[in-house]
C-alpha cells in the first residue's frame, strides 16, 4: 500500500493573496482509530479546489472538521486568517457553508423555507421582532425572501418555490442544498459528492453550476469520487488516503501520479506497471462508475 | 349517475365528476344506478318522517320522545341527518340551486350522510331498549326510522363510486365487497369555485361560523349523555360527508383569501357563545375548554414547531397559577399582596418564563424520548414540591396539599368578574365574564403563534426540528432556538395558568398532575395537539374541546375513561397519524397524493387542477 510520502508533496500556487481557509496540521482520532492525521491544506479566494481519495480516507471527517461538526484533535483552521470556533454555526455566520454526502434537506419545509433558512446568520431579527411585526421585520422578510427567490432563479428552481422539498427530483435536491448554502453567503464553499448518483447530464450540469458559482466570487471545495468531474472542474486536487495527504496538485500533476493509481487500484505488480495498462484501467473504472451510477439513477 | 350528464351546467367548469360518471366503478351492492337513487331517496324521506311520529310511548327516556309532529333531540339529529342526506342526493342528481353542495364527490357524501343517519337512528332504538329495557318500548315511529335509515344506507351502497377504479391496480380486477365499499368512499377534488363578489364570500364565511358556533353550543349545551353521543356520530359522519362533497376545499380556499376576516369570524363566533346561554352551567365548561385550549396551543409552540416531546407541560400551568395566586390577594397566601390583574398576569408569566428557561437549560441538550423523560420528570418534581413547600416538610409557601383557597374575584376597570352583569339584556354569570376573558388571552396566544411560525425564528424552529444537524450547519444555534421555543411554551402556559387561579378560586398540586381524569393535565395536553394536528392553530382548539367535553358529557364511563382514551389514541396513530387537522406540511408527510405539487390556493387542490 502507500507508503509514509504523505504530506512531502510542495504546496501549489503559495504565492497568491490571502487564502481563504487554511487548515494547519488538522488531526482528528476516534479512540484508537487516526481518521485524519496532520492534514495541512489551503483554498485561494476564487479557486475550487478538490479533495479526492478512496472510500474510508476521511475526506468528510475532514470536511466535519472543518465545518465545525467535529472537534480536531490536533490542528487548527482559519477563514480569512481568523481561527475558527468549533461550534457548527459559528463556522457558517464566520463565512463556510457546507452540502451533505447523503442529502440533509429538510424535507417538509418548501423550497423557498429551505433558502429562508440558509439566510439565517445574514439576518437578526428575533421572536420580538416576529411578535411586533414593525417596518424593519417586514422589510428583512421582504428582503430575505428576495434574495432566496434569486438563488432559486440562480440555480434553477424558482418555479418550484412552493413544493415540499422531499418530493423533488433527486438532482433537485442536490441543488436545492447548494442553492440553500449560498443563501448564508459564503466565501467558501464545501460540496461533500455534489454528484453522487447522478446521471452524466446532471454531473455536467452541476458543473456548470459550480463553475457560475465561482463567477459569483466564491471559492469552493469539492470532494468527489467522479474523477472526470473532478479533473474538469478543479484548479487543484489534494489526495487523502487512509486520513493522511498523499498529493497535492493541478489535475495533471495528480493524475500522473502513481501514488495515486496505487491507492485507488492498489500496488501494482513487480517490475513495470505501464502507463498503457494503468489509463486502461482508469477508463475502464470511470466508464464502469459512470454505468453504475446510471443504473442506479434508473 | 349517467343522467346527470345532460343537466351539467354549462357555465360551471367542467367538474371532474362529470367525465368519470360513465366509468365509475361500481357500488358496494349490486344494483342499478337509477333503482339505487331511488331507493335512498325513499329511505331518507321514510326517516325523515319517522321523525315526526313518537319513537316510544313512555316520557321516561330523556328528552321525552312520545310526541307526534315535534321532532325533539335524538328524533332531530336523525332529521338532520336525513335532510343532509336528501339534499346532497339531489346535489348529486344535478337537481338546480343545490348543486353548489357538491363540487366535489357526489356518491361518497351521500353514503357517508347515510350512514351517519343510521348510526343516530340506531343508536336511538339501541339506547331506548338498553334505558328503558327491551324493543316493547318502541313505538311504531322508531322501527320505521330503523327500517327507513336502513333502506336509505341500501340505497347509497348502490350508487356508483365517483371513482373508476385505478386500472394499474392488479388487486381491484375483482374486488370484493369490503374493496368496493373503501372505494366508494372516495371522491375527486372538487373543481375550482366560480368567482364570487367579495361581499358574498365574506358572507359564506360569516355564515359558516354562524353555524360552526350553533352546532358547537347544541354540542356543550347536551343535557344527557345519549344526545351528547348521537351528536357526536352525525357530526363525525355529516363533516365527513361536506368534506368528501368538497365544500371544506372550497371554504378553506375562501378562509385562506381572507385570512384576517376569517380570523375575526372565528373570534366574534366564540364570543357569542357566552350571549346563548341562560345560565351558567356550559359556559363553565366553556370557560375550561378555553384554559385547556390555550394551554394545548402553547404547547403547540414547543411540540408542533420546535418538535421538543415535553411531557411536564402542566407545571408551567401551575407556576403561572401559584405565581399569580400569591400575590393576588387571598388569605391562605403567605405574601399577603394583592396585585392589579396586570402585574399578576406579568408575575405569572414572569415566573413561568423563569422556571422554563431553568428547566430547558440542562434538558435541552437532550434528544427526543430522553428529553421526554426528564420534562416528565421535572413536572413530577413540581407537583411534589408544591405539597411540601407546606412549613412541615419545607418553607412554607404553598400550604402544601391543601393550595391556595379563595382567591379573590378579579375585578378589572372597577368591573367585578365574580358578579352577574346584564350586558344588552343578557345575563352574563361570572363563568361568562371569565369566558370573556380568557378568550382575549386566547385571541393574543393565537395571534402570537401564528406570527411565530411565519418568521425567521419559525422557520428556524421547524428546521431544527427536521435536521439539527443540517440547521446547525446553516447557521442556526440550535440549543438557542431550543430555548426560546421552550421559555415562550412556558409564558403562555403562565398565562393561562393567571386566569385559571381565578377561574378555579383556589390552586392545588393535584391540579397538575401528569395524567388524571381531569384536563389540563400534561398527557391530554399532549393528546389535544396530536389529536388536532400538530402545527396548527385550530387543531389544539378541536382536539382540547373533544378531549373536555366527552368525559364531562358522558359520565357514565367514567373508570373506563383512560382506557377508552388510550384505545382511541392508538386508533388515531392507526389511521389519522397526522391528526384530525393536518397542517399543510404534515397532509404531504403522512399520505402519498402522488402528486409532486403542494398546493398554493387551497389545501388538497393541486396546481394542475387549478
Amino acid at each position: 500500500m502507500i507508503t509514509k510520502t504523505a504530506t512531502s508533496a510542495a504546496p501549489y500556487g503559495k504565492s497568491g493573496p490571502e487564502p481563504v481557509l487554511r487548515a494547519s496540521g488538522v488531526t482528528k482520532r476516534f479512540g484508537g482509530l487516526t481518521a485524519v492525521r496532520d492534514v495541512d491544506l489551503t483554498v485561494d479566494s476564487g479557486e475550487i479546489v478538490g479533495l479526492i481519495g478512496p472510500n474510508g480516507a476521511g475526506k468528510t471527517t475532514f470536511f466535519n472538521c472543518l465545518t465545525g461538526l467535529y472537534i480536531p484533535t490536533e490542528g487548527e483552521v482559519a477563514y480569512k486568517g481568523k481561527v475558527l470556533p468549533h461550534r457548527s454555526h459559528l463556522v457558517t455566520q464566520a463565512g463556510i457553508a457546507r452540502t451533505f454526502q447523503n442529502i440533509r434537506l429538510f424535507a417538509n419545509m418548501t423550497v423557498l423555507e429551505n433558502v429562508l433558512v440558509g439566510r439565517h446568520t445574514r439576518t437578526k431579527e428575533g421572536l420580538f421582532s416576529a411578535l411586533l411585526r414593525g417596518p424593519g421585520f417586514r422589510k428583512a422578510e421582504r428582503d430575505s425572501e428576495q434574495r432566496a427567490m434569486e438563488l432559486l432563479e440562480f440555480t434553477g428552481l424558482a418555479n418550484k418555490r412552493d413544493h415540499l422539498a422531499r418530493n423533488l427530483p433527486y438532482g433537485e435536491q442536490r441543488k436545492l442544498e447548494i442553492a440553500r448554502a449560498l443563501a448564508s453567503e459564503p466565501g467558501l464553499l464545501l460540496l461533500d459528492e455534489p454528484t453522487a448518483g447522478m446521471t452524466a447530464g446532471e454531473t455536467s450540469a452541476t458543473r456548470e453550476l459550480v463553475l457560475a458559482v465561482r463567477e459569483k466570487g466564491t471559492a469552493v471545495l469539492v470532494i468527489e469520487h467522479d474523477m472526470r468531474f473532478i479533473f474538469n472542474l478543479c484548479d487543484r486536487v489534494a489526495v487523502l488516503v487512509q486520513g493522511q495527504k498523499l498529493v497535492e496538485g493541478s489535475p495533471e500533476l495528480v493524475q500522473a501520479d502513481e501514488r495515486v493509481v496505487a491507492a485507488y487500484l492498489g500496488t501494482p505488480f513487480e517490475g513495470e506497471p505501464g502507463e498503457a495498462e494503468a489509463a486502461e484501467v482508469r477508463e475502464a473504472e470511470t466508464r464502469g462508475g459512470d454505468e453504475i451510477h446510471k443504473g442506479g439513477r434508473a | 349517475m349517467a343522467t346527470t350528464n345532460s343537466h351539467v351546467d354549462t357555465t360551471k367548469p367542467a367538474a371532474p365528476a362529470g367525465p368519470l360518471d360513465a366509468t365509475g366503478a361500481p357500488g358496494t351492492l349490486p344494483l342499478p344506478h337509477k333503482t339505487a337513487r331511488l331507493l335512498t331517496l325513499a329511505g331518507a324521506v321514510t326517516t325523515f318522517a319517522s321523525t315526526m311520529l313518537a319513537w316510544t310511548w313512555t316520557a321516561e327516556f330523556p328528552g321525552d320522545l312520545t310526541y307526534y309532529g315535534s321532532p325533539v333531540d335524538l328524533q332531530t339529529l336523525t332529521l338532520v341527518g336525513s335532510v343532509l342526506t336528501i339534499a346532497l342526493l339531489l346535489s348529486g342528481s344535478g337537481v338546480r340551486g343545490l348543486r353548489w353542495l357538491t363540487p366535489g364527490g357526489k356518491t361518497a357524501p351521500v353514503v357517508l350522510a347515510s350512514l351517519g343517519t343510521l348510526g343516530v337512528a340506531w343508536f336511538s332504538a339501541g339506547a331506548i331498549a338498553v334505558v328503558l329495557g327491551g324493543l316493547v318500548n318502541f313505538e311504531a315511529g322508531m322501527w320505521v326510522a330503523v327500517a327507513g335509515s336502513l333502506l336509505t344506507v341500501v340505497g347509497a351502497l348502490g350508487l356508483k363510486a365517483d371513482e373508476p377504479f385505478d386500472p394499474a391496480d392488479p388487486t381491484l380486477r375483482d374486488p370484493g365487497a369490503w374493496r368496493r365499499f373503501r372505494h366508494s368512499l372516495k371522491a375527486p377534488a372538487p373543481s375550482p369555485g366560480k368567482a364570487l363578489p367579495g361581499w358574498a364570500e365574506l358572507l359564506v364565511i360569516a355564515v359558516t361560523f354562524g353555524l360552526g358556533l350553533y352546532v358547537f353550543t347544541y354540542g356543550i349545551d347536551t343535557p344527557y349523555g345519549e344526545l351528547f353521543i348521537g351528536f357526536l356520530i352525525l357530526v363525525g359522519f355529516g363533516a365527513g360527508a361536506l368534506g368528501r362533497a368538497g365544500l371544506n376545499q372550497r371554504l378553506g380556499q375562501l378562509t385562506a383569501k381572507h385570512r384576517n376576516v376569517t380570523f375575526t369570524a372565528a373570534f366574534v363566533a366564540a364570543a357569542c357563545f357566552p350571549f346563548t346561554q341562560s345560565s351558567d352551567q356550559y359556559t363553565s365548561v366553556a370557560a375550561n375548554i378555553l384554559i385547556f385550549a390555550t394551554v394545548a396551543l402553547g404547547l403547540n409552540v414547543v411540540v408542533g414547531l420546535a418538535g421538543l416531546l415535553d411531557l411536564g407541560y402542566v407545571a408551567f400551568l401551575g407556576v403561572g397559577a401559584y405565581a399569580a395566586a400569591l400575590v393576588s390577594g387571598s388569605e391562605t397566601s403567605v405574601l399577603g399582596v394583592h396585585f392589579p390583574f396586570w402585574a399578576a398576569v406579568l408575575t405569572g408569566a414572569g415566573a413561568s418564563l423563569v422556571f422554563g428557561v431553568v428547566i430547558g437549560a440542562p434538558t435541552l441538550r437532550l434528544h427526543g424520548d430522553y428529553l421526554a423523560i426528564v420534562t416528565l420528570g421535572f413536572g413530577e418534581i413540581f407537583r411534589i414540591g408544591m405539597e411540601n413547600l407546606d412549613g412541615s416538610s419545607g418553607p412554607s409557601v404553598t400550604n402544601g396539599a391543601n393550595g391556595i383557597a379563595n382567591i379573590p374575584d378579579l375585578v378589572i376597570f372597577g368591573f367585578n368578574l365574580g358578579e352577574d352583569h346584564t350586558v344588552a339584556g343578557f345575563e352574563l354569570g361570572p363563568f361568562a365574564n371569565y369566558y370573556l376573558l380568557m378568550l382575549l388571552f386566547t385571541i393574543i396566544i393565537v395571534t402570537i403563534f401564528r406570527r411565530a411560525d411565519r418568521s425567521r425564528i419559525g422557520r428556524a424552529w421547524v428546521a431544527v426540528r427536521e435536521d439539527e444537524t443540517a440547521a446547525r450547519a446553516m447557521g442556526i444555534n440550535g440549543f438557542r432556538v431550543k430555548l426560546i421555543a421552550f421559555a415562550l411554551g412556558a409564558t403562555l402556559a403562565g398565562m393561562a395558568g393567571t386566569v385559571q387561579a381565578h377561574v378555579t378560586s383556589s390552586v392545588t398540586p393535584e391540579q397538575y398532575q401528569f395524567v388524571e381524569v381531569v384536563p389540563p393535565n400534561s398527557a391530554f395536553l399532549l393528546a389535544a395537539v396530536i389529536l388536532g394536528g400538530m402545527g396548527t392553530v385550530s387543531g389544539p382548539l378541536i382536539g382540547a374541546s373533544l378531549l373536555y367535553l366527552i368525559p364531562a358529557k358522558l359520565q357514565f364511563i367514567g373508570e373506563y375513561q383512560l382506557l377508552l382514551f388510550g384505545l382511541a389514541l392508538v386508533l388515531l396513530m392507526r389511521f389519522r397519524p397526522e391528526g384530525l387537522l393536518a397542517d399543510r406540511r404534515k397532509k404531504l408527510e403522512f399520505k402519498e397524493t402522488g402528486q409532486l405539487d403542494v398546493p398554493t390556493g387551497g389545501p388538497g387542490l393541486s396546481k394542475t387542477e387549478a
